[in-house]
């Protein structure tokens, strides 16, 4: 299962190196193991997309042979791939997990939420978020997200303390040093923490190869109906694509990311093998959040102001 | 989690295993704008292709709307709004390329003197760190500062990178005099290993190829010598030290009695039979099993992450360090250290904290301040007082409990410490175990004291 590669070769560390992947695997499995040794109810953040997937791997891996002493919430936008969601519920009844759904559609129903005229319920997620983190009491908060994704992501730390608004300041982060993460924050404030700070979109493909990580198939192409909508490949469906104008066609996609279908295109590809998958990406001229998120698009400082707001 | 791959991808498998066998090294640069620090940074991106299309076109974008002709690559570096705004870096930045021989995480971070406490985030997990001067201008004082920095947090690279050699006519007298100027310094600092480059940031001289300017330089690019530098120190020359972070009790059907120590090896090999003690009890046994993250080994090292089970059945619990018992480090309540203060509220002594130290996290008073130093020419200042943000400073420290300390000289892992706030859980302080910590009877005279400056 796990092959930790001595390299050869004229490193300083000579037979006791380790490869990337497994100095970003012991990182990560370090920062599961500190959270759960220092928090109370910690919750990993599991949409089904191919990051939180990775996070639920390596945390299997760092608590074995027992179980994984967390909980996952979803936040559930209601504009879910249908392959996403079985792959979610399939993952939890495996495991034997427990899953909390925080639901955007509830928060719309019950009036707590309004649609936004663009249809994209991406930003929405944040409110129904921190209910569930306020309700549940968690006080420690897993996010997939990497550094490599966005510039203001650059800046976030491992563990990122959130006030009880859940909202980011970089100007007061913590500094964060060697490997001591600093986790205490006082009663209403929880932690943010990214294990997979330090991966990049190429790592996570290339382990997800090397442990054969089983992933939703939307992640390898297929023949899918799509229509063109701002420069990207959105799939059709209730959250309200196409308009009047927009022509549905059939083309081989796969998707970058998983999020929800209003906001994450498609990228064609003939990629059907992971080997392939990471051919593709290590040839892309185009980030994953460029080629496949519109609400990045919005404005220079999309990704800070969300962050701001408590956004994950 | 498995999924099925036919035996024709099996070789393609293989192939995509050998390409992430790739070493990796951290690593930090120092320097401010007008040293071109960005243009180095976004160059080395540039020309490893890691900078790509839509970030290229938001860079050229926001140029644009500024009246800027040609893409600002220091906007690459700079992404929060506050950031772009004044136009300064606030905060230490994390960036990621891959060269086919390695791949890079590099700790960007603002050089001005109020970002020290950044500057020392940034080299706490270097392995390298990048000195950037204007070849105009030669060593100054910012330079005297990040070359200290390097050396107080036991960085075992630097790089002098003697930039804008194209305005000095790519003159070698130039570059040999300040490379011989920093290299005096910086060895006096105790840098073990110091390499100097001659470079144009701007013009691309021997950042990633080698330059057409400079015959008379016969030694690696920056990327070459990133690439090839030697990665890790080797972890059988170090004495074991596995912190234990967590217990692993699964408690079920199928393993009832299983009982593991889970923790990332901070330094050294362990291996199955050794003998070991548990500080700080003192208590001893064998180590009998090590489970690297699923596969049973004999044998693990620094910096894996590890499951270990032991012969006896001992109460050992998180905060606990497992050494052999022929390598284990002395405890003790009092400690002394030169720390970085990072917080806008100063250190003073009497002040009441917490220590977090590995995994254990004990009560701790400040006892003295014996000292706070200059960075930019190591002249000590006794009694200070307090330290206020940015400052470096020895301090005396007596904790609740006995910590299993080495000295940072030894290992930068567990010579390592944070004091935080126990009101609000701010982190305050970043401090490093000095050599004298075991004689505890230095106090105030410290500060006129050489020794107690063991760089």
């Amino acid at each position: 299962m796990t092959t930790v590669t001595a390299i050869d070769a004229d490193e300083g560390a000579g037979l006791y190196a380790l490869a990337h992947l497994d100095a970003l695997e012991s990182e990560a499995v370090h920062i599961f193991r500190e959270v759960a040794g220092e928090f109370e109810r910690p919750v990993i953040l599991f949409s089904g997309g191919k990051d939180s997937i990775v996070m639920l791997h390596l945390a299997l891996k760092a608590f074995a042979p027992a179980a994984v002493p967390f909980s996952l919430l979803h936040v559930d936008t209601g504009h879910n791939f249908p392959e996403v969601i079985a792959y979610r519920d399939d993952t939890v009844a495996r495991h034997g997990l427990r899953l909390h759904v925080a639901s955007v559609q509830e928060f719309i129903d019950n009036g707590r939420l309004r649609e936004r005229p663009d249809g994209t319920r991406n930003p929405l997620q944040t409110v129904p978020l921190l209910d569930a983190i306020e309700r549940n009491r968690f006080d420690a908060v897993f996010g997939g997200g990497r550094r490599d994704e966005e510039k203001a992501r650059a800046k976030e730390r491992v563990f990122s303390l959130r006030d009880e608004f859940g909202g980011w300041d970089p100007r007061r982060q913590r500094p964060e040093l060697w490997q001591l993460y600093n986790g205490r924050h006082s009663p209403g404030e929880h932690v943010r923490v990214f294990p997979l700070s330090n991966w990049t979109e190429l790592d996570v493909w290339q382990y997800i190869a090397r442990e054969k990580i089983d992933l939703p198939r939307i992640y390898y192409a297929h023949e899918r109906e799509v229509f063109r909508r701002g420069g990207m490949w959105l799939a059709p469906g209730e959250w309200g694509g196409p308009k009047d104008g927009e022509t549905v066609e059939r083309r081989m996609v796969r998707y970058r990311t998983v999020g929800d279908m209003s906001c994450t295109g498609a990228v064609e590809s003939d990629a059907v093998t992971i080997e392939q998958v990471i051919d593709e990406i290590a040839a892309s001229r185009l980030t994953e959040r460029g080629a496949t998120r519109a609400d990045d698009k919005l404005s220079e400082a999309a990704m800070e102001d969300r962050k701001r707001e408590g956004y994950f | 989690m498995t999924s099925n791959l036919t035996s024709g991808e099996q070789a393609a498998a293989a192939a995509v295993e050998r390409s992430a066998a790739t070493s990796q090294l951290r690593f930090a640069t120092a320097g401010s704008v007008d040293d071109g620090k960005s243009t180095l940074v976004g160059r080395l991106l540039h020309d490893s292709k890691s900078v790509l299309a839509d970030q290229l076109e938001a860079v050229e974008h926001a140029s644009r709307s500024r009246g800027q002709e040609a893409p600002d690559l220091a906007l690459l570096t700079d992404g929060l709004r506050a950031e772009r705004e004044q136009g300064i870096t606030i905060d230490v930045a994390y960036r990621y390329f891959a060269t086919p021989k390695r791949r890079f995480i590099l700790a960007d971070t603002p050089g001005h003197v109020q970002y020290t406490r950044n500057m020392v985030t940034g080299a706490s997990t270097a392995e390298l760190a990048v000195v950037l001067v204007d070849a105009r201008n030669g060593v100054v004082e910012q330079t005297r500062r990040h070359a200290a920095v390097a050396a107080l947090l036991r960085v075992p690279h630097v790089v002098l990178a003697v930039n804008k050699m194209d305005l000095v006519d790519y003159a070698e007298p130039v570059f040999a005099a300040i490379a011989e100027e920093f290299t005096a310094y910086a060895a006096s600092l105790g840098v073990p290993e110091i390499v100097a480059i001659p470079i144009s940031a701007l013009a691309g001289d021997n950042v990633v190829t080698p330059s057409a300017n400079m015959d008379w330089y016969g030694g690696p690019t920056v990327l070459e010598h990133l690439e090839s530098v030697p990665v890790g120190t080797d972890p059988s020359q170090d004495p074991a030290r596995f912190p234990v972070q967590y217990v692993i009790r699964p408690q079920t059907a199928e393993h009832p009695d299983f009982r593991g120590y889970a923790g990332q090896i901070a330094s050294g090999v362990l291996r199955v039979g050794d003998a070991v003690s548990v500080l700080p009890s003192g208590r001893t046994s064998t180590i009998t099993g090590i489970d690297a993250l699923g596969a049973l080994v004999d044998v693990a090292w620094a910096p894996q992450s590890v499951t270990v089970t032991l012969a006896d059945d001992l109460d050992i619990s998180r905060g606990d360090l497992i050494v052999p018992s022929d390598h284990a480090p002395q405890t003790t309540q009092d400690v002394e250290a030169t720390v970085c203060h990072l917080h806008d509220r100063p250190l003073r002594a009497g002040d009441r904290v917490l220590l977090k130290h590995t995994t254990r996290t004990v009560k701790a008073i400040v006892k003295d301040i014996p000292s706070r130093l200059t960075l930019a020419d190591l002249s000590h200042h006794p009694a200070p007082g307090e330290l206020a943000a940015n400052d470096i400073g020895r301090v005396v420290l007596r904790t609740s409990e006995p910590l299993a300390l080495d000295t940072y000289d030894d290992s930068r892992r567990t010579g390592s410490f944070l004091l935080i706030d126990p009101a609000d859980g701010t982190t305050l302080t970043a401090g490093m175990a000095g050599d004298s910590f075991a004689a505890s009877a230095k106090g105030g005279e410290a500060a006129e004291d050489d020794e107690g400056w063991d760089f």
